[in-house]
């Protein structure tokens, strides 16, 4: 039923009162689970939107002066890349139950991560060596918060990642683990495309005009 | 119109689905102190909150005092009073108000009104109200640091906020704001309860257009909520950062007491755009649930249904989705485009749409209703007074022309203290009142209730009315003292006495109401199951108060919306939302009179 349907039901009427009966009650927990998940996405979604104008409401300034470039952030991107595929790859070997490649999956995803992490900290350590660093600059602050915050994400979803790969490992439910792998690949994917648009718009150069005009300043 | 057939055949079961598994607790820490049940986790949320409350209670005693008695009292100074101004705001509104509603009354309400043995994550349920304790300490620890709390207005505006002369700009502040992030991340864990169990941990029967209009107050509330609260929470990390590792984010260069800071290139007002992207939802999700239960409360002591339920809901998500597109009407003065200007006082004045509406709609709820003036009746037609005088000072403020000239008087003091703060109280007494015989199994004293809501609402109205009139007049706000000013006469100081005499009257009725509460606990009269002859639910419980579960071994099936009173035809005055048609006993002149409704 759509919201437009729901919203305009007459529950007092004896005709709704015979449709609404046939609700049949609580949803099952995986799909209770997905919902809560896609509802948790949709705020960090907000959080970063919020980001993403704050930091182009700042560049409409004139005194803007942008962060230097760093390389590195295009390996970094590549590897979260990979990660993500991996992780679709566990999803795809879980639904058919080939277990070794629904493990490799897993595996190559959270070892992808880790090293996307680690190379998020090699580029603050970069950007922390070069001479034209000035941590009063707001795009250098809004570098570091950008990627710490997204980095803090996939730490979180590490935490999730570490209980379906013990799933995946242990003789549990292959639908339950399945699901598990599911919800870790959205998430995955979520902060994939998240970090795209953070990297693509903020920190990849030469899209100024563009992100300004997205977001309406410009 | 469609005549009602009682027909059995027409009512088809629905398909069974399995029931959510329950932690049972065997230890008294488990089941009352690490408590995974909604239930205690409301109370824990309820007893956090009203404490901290009456603290912020004590802070505005102390504001006014100094007011009324300029440097009579040695133990304010300046730096003080600013720090009691921003304390005061800052608890009432976030770790009272909100945690109140949504913690609270969410907590209790949700899975007995939906239908459902508990939320749906409860251990997360349980961690919310932890990391809201852990908020609520350090706010309090702000109070005990070298400096004091925050001085800095509970808008907590950069660069002053942190800039030394400002009082607590070292420590307290920087309490504040890591107060701010934790309760930002206990909330989201327990906002996210409250949506996914209405959405997804309804009982047979109960439809989204079944649901009590608490529930869906509720749950529009913790949507804005959890949309809104992001912007609080990247503000405050940024103006961590400012503080503590010498970014600029809001932080200009500035010279600061004849000596350059260390800052440059931050901007003050994305600051301000953060915070009331966050701010002016803020009204709403308090307002909200006010809103949803005070419909509840009409209907329910009037024993007429709601009128207009659709609009009502309607109304909710209409408001709800205006609120994050207004923000900016509450910075006319920072400075903007005139377009801008207009675009958020026109948006501003929209939300005045559905808003009377629901007014309309309580107002004809009450019409030919049969009125029982119960105490919680009394404070809500109580809460429709203030919020309507509340909403009509709202249109001045929100015009960008005449809002400019009242701006920082003691009128927007005035006005948003009524409506924002005395009409959700005036809600969250009466729902108090209301559902302590379900937490309970008692009812709470009926004179010291009227008592106490003739002292709120008239003493209520001694402290808020006249500041109209200093405002208008020009009083400015925020102010410690005023003195050798040409345009405040004498008079007004005047009036400032009597506000603050009102202030601690209406001060000391609320320690009835507290009297009230334990004295009913113990010697209040049994209440029975179902005290008010309610439709919905939580009153259709096995026991009183609810055990673990919530409902015995069936959960209830819901066969109607939850506004069955005075159904022509029933011989009840009411008819629960779990009481199948054929059980319900009916005169038969009067089923003829029934119409196109479901009996």
């Amino acid at each position: 039923m759509s919201i437009i349907q729901t919203l305009t039901a007459r529950p007092w009427t004896a005709g709704q009162s015979r449709l609404d009966y046939l609700y049949a009650g609580s949803a099952p927990p995986a799909s209770t689970r997905r919902v809560a998940l896609r509802i948790f996405l949709a705020v960090v979604a907000v959080l970063f939107m919020l980001l993403l104008v704050a930091y182009a409401g700042r560049m409409a300034y004139e005194d803007w002066r942008p962060a230097p470039q760093l390389r590195l952030l295009r390996a970094n991107t590549a590897v979260l890349m990979l990660s993500s595929i991996f992780m679709q790859v566990s999803l795809y070997s879980a639904r058919r139950e080939w277990r070794d490649a629904m493990r490799t999956g897993i595996l190559a995803a959270g070892a992808f991560t880790l090293v996307f992490l680690f190379g998020q900290m090699l580029a603050w350590r970069q950007l922390g060596a070069l001479v034209q660093f000035d941590f009063r600059n707001p795009a250098v602050g809004f570098f570091y918060l950008i990627t710490g915050l997204h980095g803090l994400h996939l730490l979180g979803g590490l935490a999730a990642w570490s209980r379906t790969a013990a799933r995946a490992w242990g003789d549990a439910d292959p639908a339950r683990t399945a699901h598990s792998i599911a919800l870790c690949a959205l998430y995955w994917h979520f902060l994939l495309l998240v970090w795209l648009v953070l990297f693509g718009l903020l920190f990849s150069g030469n899209n100024f005009e563009l992100l300004l005009k997205l977001c309406g300043i410009r | 119109m469609e005549h009602v057939a009682h027909d059995e055949s027409l009512f088809v079961g629905p398909a069974e689905t399995p029931e959510m598994e329950l932690y049972h607790p065997k230890t008294f820490v488990g089941k009352y102190i690490w408590s995974q049940d909604a239930k205690v986790i409301a109370i824990q949320y309820a007893l956090t909150a009203m404490a901290i409350g009456f603290v912020a209670l004590v802070l505005s005693w102390l504001m006014r005092l100094q007011l009324a008695f300029p440097n009579a009292f040695s133990f304010i100074d300046p730096g003080n009073y600013l720090q009691f101004v921003s304390m005061h705001g800052m608890i009432m509104v976030v770790y009272l108000l909100t945690a109140l509603f949504l913690g609270g009354f969410g907590n209790y309400l949700i899975p007995l009104m939906v239908g459902a043995r508990d939320m749906v994550f409860p251990y997360m349920n349980m961690l919310s109200y932890w990391i809201y304790l852990l908020a609520v300490l350090l706010l309090v620890a702000s109070f005990f640091v070298t400096g004091g709390s925050t001085g800095a207005g509970w808008t907590l505006y950069p660069p002053q906020a942190i800039l030394p002369g400002t009082p607590g700009s070292g420590t307290g502040i920087l309490l504040m704001l890591v107060s701010l992030a934790l309760f930002i991340i206990g909330f989201t864990m327990g906002g996210l309860n409250y949506v996914v169990t209405v959405l997804q941990a309804r009982t047979r029967g109960m439809t989204l257009m079944r649901l009590p209009l608490t529930i869906w107050g509720i749950f529009m509330a913790t949507i804005l909520a959890l949309l809104a609260f992001p912007a609080l929470f990247v503000s405050a990390v940024m103006m961590c950062l400012d503080l503590t590792l010498g970014t600029s984010f809001f932080m200009p260069a500035i010279v600061s007491m004849g000596q350059p800071l260390d800052h440059a290139g931050g901007n003050p007002l994305l600051f301000q755009h953060l915070f009331w992207f966050f701010g002016h939802p803020e009204v709403y999700i308090v307002a909200l649930p006010a809103f949803g239960i005070v419909s509840d409360l009409l209907s329910v002591h009037a024993r007429k249904n709601i009128f207009g339920y659709r609009m009502m809901v309607w109304a909710i998500v209409i408001i709800g989705v205006l609120s994050f597109v207004v923000w900016a009407h509450h910075m006319y003065v920072s400075g903007m485009n005139p377009y801008f200007g207009f675009f958020f006082a026109t948006t501003t004045l929209l939300i005045a749409i559905p808003t009377a509406l629901k007014v309309y709609n309580w107002i004809l709820t009450l019409w030919h209703g049969n009125i029982h003036l119960t105490v919680p009746m009394l404070f809500a037609i109580g809460f429709i007074f203030s919020f309507v005088n509340g909403g009509l000072t709202g249109l001045f403020l929100g015009n960008s022309t005449v809002s400019v000239p009242l701006s920082d008087t003691l009128f927007v003091v005035a006005h948003f203290h009524m409506v924002m703060a005395v009409a959700p109280v005036m809600v969250i007494f009466g729902a108090i009142y209301h559902w302590y015989p379900k937490l309970t199994g008692r009812m709470m004293n009926d004179a010291m209730g009227t008592v106490h809501f003739w002292g709120t609402f008239l003493g209520t109205y001694a402290v808020y009315l006249p500041m109209h009139y200093l405002g208008i007049m020009g009083v400015p706000r925020r102010y410690y003292a005023i003195s050798g000013t040409d345009f405040i006469p004498d008079s007004a100081h005047s009036l400032n006495v009597v506000i603050t005499v009102a202030a601690l009257v209406v001060g000391a009725f609320q320690l009835l109401f507290l009297y009230n509460l334990a004295w009913s606990y113990f010697r209040g009269k049994p209440s029975g199951s179902n005290p008010w002859k309610a439709t919905t639910l939580e009153w259709q419980t096995a026991h009183t108060p609810p055990r673990h579960g919530n409902f015995g071994p069936e959960l209830p099936v819901v066969y109607r919306w939850a506004y069955d009173y005075s159904v022509p035809g029933a011989d009840d005055d009411f008819i629960p939302q779990n009481v199948p048609p054929h059980a319900v006993e009916r005169s038969v002149s009067g089923s003829e009179q029934a119409g196109g409704r479901s009996v």
